[in-house]
């Protein structure tokens, strides 16, 4: 990686929908392949990129998750020449019309969503929002040519291109998680020069926006010793509850709740505190809507814990993000990793059990 | 030229590359500056360096006015064709001095239009948002209603500055060809804008063709108000786009295979004639004229489905003792939103057909008398 900005531009525009990770996984691979020992695929498509530590073994580990899927649309029946969608995660249609895709059929067309339009349709949708099912996608092609091209089951990605904001800010589509792949590179990157005693598994996860089925089965798979989930949270923005959410650029977000090992939680504040890294506490009362829902349970279970970077608008194709935000998660990933030592393991230990 | 090569002309990539600017240039109605200033270089710049024996003006709306004379001896026919330059847009209206702007739109948008868009704020282009909830933060019931204008914001990130209240923003969205298909913001009304340029490039030796750039034609026709005073011409063209409906008919949602019978117009089935809108009754003679003209260059049309809507025609027939005015526009898809789609076709086919008209048309056509 040479800088952040046109790395993680990179980043977001290649695609890797829930389910079809290929593009972005060869991104991230060529990206962690000079930075790491070894590199494999999970059989569900997640990327294990291996750091390895200089302790003796056996080796604790800690694993870094990082999903590199992405929401969007999926083919559902193609109509006169217009594709019905529906979405593949959590998508609101109502950000949906006049939004720029790319339909992945037998090639890639530019394509644009839009509503029925209203002169089209019932009346009770004159004045409320297009459902999903009145949402189509336009590729400007004749019915001839797009039924040649396209058919059920083809996924379309947003293809809005980056916008750099001020206050060294980016947006656009699949910052969620891209951010957070970008964060973990930045930590291996630190890696390159810091010695450190565990293992650490690079991890980009699948299928994080439906069914975790990245993080279950990378967690079971590398029985990590510790597992560290990196995603977005809720950045502060108009309409927004406010004790929700955290302001962009003014540091990460460290999780508390079920999902995470309160000691863990704890060498984290600790270390951020020490380091003058900016955070912010995030309680997550019972789900935290991250991979460290399935990795704290994978293989027996292992401590975990969530870093979030504050991200604006999640779930729409102008998700914004602060570059700054991301270097420290980085960073503090990398600084933590350098710290593990042998009798780390024993500070997690519950202390009813001491 | 022989007017049978003119029509057989395609569209070249230098029209690609002028259609392009056009459409990415930012021309938010009463700040059309930008498109304004890309019109006058083009026109001005061919006629120097054609020695056409031409006027450019720009008048106190902004409006920019080309005459270009006819060189037949005797009266000529004063043709005026009038192509809007506006776009539709929002002001801001409200800064919090956080980066959030408040806005409101300039023309007619649906709210629904709005949420995930980026825009370029002012002269200087500052990138923005206009940003949504997260859904996770959306409660069901919530999603059963618009995301209404007042709770949108503009964000242009933490700490960012340069903009201000009452400066235009447009949507971002960059022109894209890719074969006959058009993608970009403002085809409406840039298609138009940019067959105006080309015909004023062509002779048309027994007219005097009159070239109307209007502004603010998104908000009622007031720049061709003044311009239509001003050429008193004999007879006007307003050349716009207007929207292609021809899509899968939604309104049955028992039965979507019945046939859509509110299309307006269709994509690739040429320029679209306008007998009737919301503002005009087109001059029938004209009307007539348009189409007898197509079938004669083999040039495919199609009439605009008679109904509501409006272009510049509505201001320019009313001028001084009335004006023989019709509309014929470019056909295009999801006006009025962050982009529209259209064809290269119809694009070439509205230029074909005008240029077929003012080769073709004489003042006997008004001798007719009026239906």
């Amino acid at each position: 990686m040479t800088e952040l900005l046109p790395f993680l531009k990179k980043l977001i525009s290649a695609p890797g929908l829930s389910g079809y990770e290929a593009p972005i996984r060869s991104l991230i691979k060529e990206e962690w392949e000079p930075l790491t020992d070894e590199l494999s695929t999970s059989r569900l498509g997640s990327l294990h990129a291996l750091h390895k530590g200089t302790g003796k073994e056996p080796k604790n580990s800690i694993l870094l998750a990082a999903h590199m899927d992405a929401i969007g649309l999926m083919v559902t029946r193609v109509v006169q020449g217009f594709l019905y969608v529906t979405s593949i995660g959590g998508v609101d249609p109502r950000v949906l019309p006049g939004q720029l895709v790319t339909v992945h059929g037998r090639e890639d067309l530019p394509g644009l969503v839009v509503p029925t339009p209203p002169k089209l349709l019932p009346a009770k949708y004159q004045s409320s929002p297009i459902p999903m099912e009145h949402i189509l996608v336009d590729t400007g092609l004749l019915p001839e040519e797009v039924s040649q091209l396209v058919r059920t089951g083809d996924l379309v990605s947003f293809a809005q291109e980056p916008i750099e904001t001020a206050g060294d800010t980016l947006s656009g589509h699949s910052l969620d998680n891209r951010a957070s792949v970008a964060a973990l590179t930045i930590c291996l990157q630190e890696l390159q020069y810091r010695p450190h005693l565990w293992d650490v598994w690079a991890v980009a996860t699948v299928q994080e926006e439906v069914t975790l089925g990245g993080a279950h089965t990378s967690g079971f798979q590398l029985k990590p010793t510790i597992a560290v989930a990196i995603d977005v949270t809720f950045g502060s923005s108009p309409g927004s509850p406010e004790h929700r959410t955290f302001p962009l650029g003014e540091g990460l977000a460290l999780g508390w709740g079920p999902n995470i090992h309160p000691k863990l939680h704890a060498s984290f504040k600790d270390l951020a505190q020490k380091l003058e890294i900016p955070y912010q506490l995030e309680v997550m009362p019972a789900n935290s809507g991250t991979d460290a829902v399935a990795l704290q349970v994978a293989a027996g279970g292992a401590p975990a814990m969530v870093i979030s970077i504050p991200l604006r608008y999640m779930h729409t194709p102008v998700e914004m993000v602060s570059l700054k935000d991301v270097t420290r998660t980085g960073r503090l990933l990398a600084e933590f990793i350098t710290r593990l030592d042998d009798d780390f393991v024993k500070k997690l230990a519950w202390e009813e059990t001491e | 030229m022989h007017k049978d090569m003119r029509m057989t002309k395609k569209i070249t990539s230098a029209q690609v590359k002028l259609l392009e600017k056009l459409c990415n240039a930012s021309a938010v109605t009463g700040d059309e500056g930008e498109v304004r200033r890309i019109v006058l270089d083009e026109v001005r710049g061919y006629f120097r360096s054609h020695k056409v024996n031409g006027e450019v003006t720009v008048d106190p709306l902004g409006n920019v006015l080309v005459t270009r004379p006819g060189i037949a001896a005797g009266k000529r026919l004063r043709v005026m064709i009038a192509a809007h330059m506006d776009e539709i847009g929002f002001m801001i209206t409200n800064d919090d001095g956080k980066g959030f702007y408040r806005f409101e739109n300039v023309g007619g948008i649906d709210v629904r239009q709005l949420p995930g868009k980026p825009v370029l704020i002012g002269k200087d282009k500052i990138p923005g948002v206009i940003g949504a909830k997260p859904i996770h933060l959306t409660k069901r019931e919530e999603l059963n209603t618009i995301i209404s204008q007042e709770t949108l914001r503009i964000d242009i990130g933490p700490g960012g500055s340069g903009v201000k209240v009452g400066d235009r923003a447009a949507f971002a969205t960059k022109f894209f060809r890719q074969g006959n298909v058009l993608r970009a913001k403002s085809l409406d009304n840039r298609l138009g804008v940019s067959i105006l340029i080309e015909l004023l490039k062509g002779d048309y030796p027994g007219i005097d063709l009159l070239a109307a750039f209007t502004v603010q034609e998104e908000v009622g026709g007031r720049g061709a108000v003044a311009a239509a005073f001003t050429f008193d011409p004999d007879l006007a063209f307003a050349l716009d786009s207007t929207p292609a409906y021809d899509m899968p008919f939604a309104e049955q949602e028992d039965d979507p295979q019945v046939e859509n019978i509110y299309y307006n117009t269709r994509l690739g089935a040429g320029p679209a004639i306008y007998i009737t809108d919301a503002g005009t009754l087109s001059d029938p003679r004209l009307v007539r004229f348009l189409a007898e003209t197509a079938e004669a260059n083999h040039i495919p049309f199609q009439f605009r489905q008679p109904g509501g809507g409006g272009t510049d025609a509505g201001a320019i027939h009313r001028q001084k003792t009335g004006i023989p005015t019709v509309s014929v526009s470019v056909p295009s898809r999801y006006q009025h939103s962050a982009a529209s789609i259209g064809r290269v076709s119809d694009w070439q086919n509205t230029f074909a057909l005008l240029d077929a008209a003012l080769n073709r048309i004489t003042p006997d056509l008004l001798n007719i008398e009026r239906d």
